[in-house]
């Protein structure tokens, strides 16, 4: 099959081309004919050139075309990724850090709060005490005024119930002395009393 | 013609579609020639396309894009150092030319453009090519340290360094003959299954029924050579990194 093939392609070029081209081609394919036997095709010399010059032209075209276009562009792509991602990720760091400082702030504020309310509770503990103390007072106050009035008051009560005590006992003892003894002098009666009652 | 479709040779033939003779030169252009720019169109199509929206957050395919991006300068970063990344868009050329190149080949009735030694050959030189030339320039005879190791009796020195000279020549061999005949092997055992299955099946009912066996294989390796045609531009790009490697920093 292969030899019709050979056969084939030799006929065309003899038709269209060369005396030279047709001379490499007899070439090649004269052992096919003699040996009637196709030489395996990659190791067929005869289109080593073609094959070298075609790999040469559509390699290098690929390589100039990965070097100046496909590479870079995907390289741009992934360095641009990569930016993106490490700006992201200093974006969420920084964002994190300004949450601690809001909850930090939050929680000083939250203590000052705390502490401010501690005041007033006692401030207002403090002035209630303040209050009653001198409400306190003043009953106090009052208490010992009416205190010392009734003491002043019982103390002249006692006087003068004292004084009385005197006359009654002089006229007591007058009348007991005369009784007994006859008339005594008020004089000595009084001196009498007052010597007993001291 | 029934013969040609069983041919597992037939889908390494190439056709010319456009004859083109220069000194003597058969300079035509093929079914080859027509795949790679095939291959070059898709493969710069798709990552054009796909990035061109530049979407900070990307789409599926334009993830697809910048993985392989990523992928390929991880490879070459790790392989070669900060300093290897210069040849960043050639290591992304050639992985991205034989990964697609291989794809394309996967689809029926394609012609599979690394199944041809001398293109594999050529890829191979043109990255061994730029080991040397990148290797004198930047170091000048320095270069030459690459083929005496270091810390090596100097009775030995001769014979180590016979063997850095030979494992160094054999190195386009090996990297362009290991994507080459994965690619034709793979293709031919493909195609000897699937024609089995056709020849089984023009024998009758019980060549249908022994049919079966064949296809389940034809379908479990192209599977396996989807991994394959990832696998070697994997393994043509990463050994393309450590050759880098070697010519930015002779000294093991």
């Amino acid at each position: 099959m292969f030899v019709t093939y050979a056969f084939a392609q030799e006929s065309n070029h003899a038709d269209g081309e060369s005396a030279a081209e047709g001379v490499t081609h007899t070439e090649t394919g004269v052992p096919h004919e003699g040996g009637h036997e196709a030489t395996f095709p990659p190791f067929d010399p005869a289109t080593y050139p073609s094959q070298i010059l075609w790999l040469a032209v559509t390699f290098g075209l690929f390589y100039l075309f990965m070097k100046r276009v496909a590479l870079p562009r995907i390289s741009g792509t992934l360095e641009i990724r990569r930016d993106r991602v490490a700006q992201d990720l200093d974006q969420a760091a920084r964002m994190k850090e300004e949450a601690d400082e809001a909850i930090a702030a939050y929680e000083q504020e939250l203590a000052q709060a705390r502490n401010k309310a501690g005041g007033i509770g006692q401030e207002a503990r403090d002035a209630a005490k303040a209050e009653a103390d001198a409400e306190r007072a003043e009953v106090e106050g009052k208490l010992d005024e009416q205190l010392a009035k009734s003491e002043a008051r019982i103390g002249a009560i006692k006087a003068e119930a004292m004084k009385d005590v005197g006359t009654i006992a002089e006229d007591t003892a007058a009348a007991i002395v005369e009784q007994l003894v006859g008339k005594a002098t008020k004089a000595d009666i009084a001196a009498a009393v007052k010597s007993v009652s001291q | 013609m029934a013969a040609d479709k069983v041919d597992p040779i037939h889908q390494f033939h190439i056709n010319k579609l456009i004859p083109i003779e220069i000194g003597g030169f058969d300079l035509s252009f093929t079914n080859s020639a027509l795949f790679m720019v095939a291959t070059v169109i898709v493969a710069s199509a798709f990552l054009v396309l796909t990035t061109s929206s530049r979407g900070l957050i990307p789409s599926r395919l334009q993830s697809v894009s910048e993985m392989s991006y990523e992928f390929v300068a991880s490879m070459l970063r790790d392989a070669a150092g900060t300093q290897g990344m210069r040849f960043f868009p050639f290591v992304f050329s050639i992985f991205m030319f034989v990964l697609v190149a291989n794809l394309l080949g996967m689809f029926p009735y394609f012609f599979t453009v690394t199944s041809h030694i001398i293109v594999t050959f050529a890829l191979a030189m043109l990255v061994i090519g730029t080991v040397v030339i990148y290797g004198f320039m930047k170091h000048g005879l320095g270069f030459l340290k690459l083929f005496v190791p270091s810390g090596v009796p100097v009775v030995l020195m001769p014979l180590v360094v016979a063997i850095e000279v030979i494992s160094f020549l054999s190195r386009p061999v090996s990297l362009s003959v290991r994507l080459f005949a994965n690619m034709l092997a793979g293709h031919i055992t493909l195609k000897v299954f699937a024609g089995f299955v056709v020849s089984l099946s023009a024998l009758g009912l019980t060549g249908v029924a022994g049919a079966v066996l064949p296809l389940l294989m034809a379908v479990a390796i192209t599977a396996l050579e989807f991994l394959v045609a990832f696998l070697q531009a994997y393994v043509f790009a990463v050994l393309t990194c450590m050759y880098l490697n070697d010519a930015i920093h002779p000294g093991h």
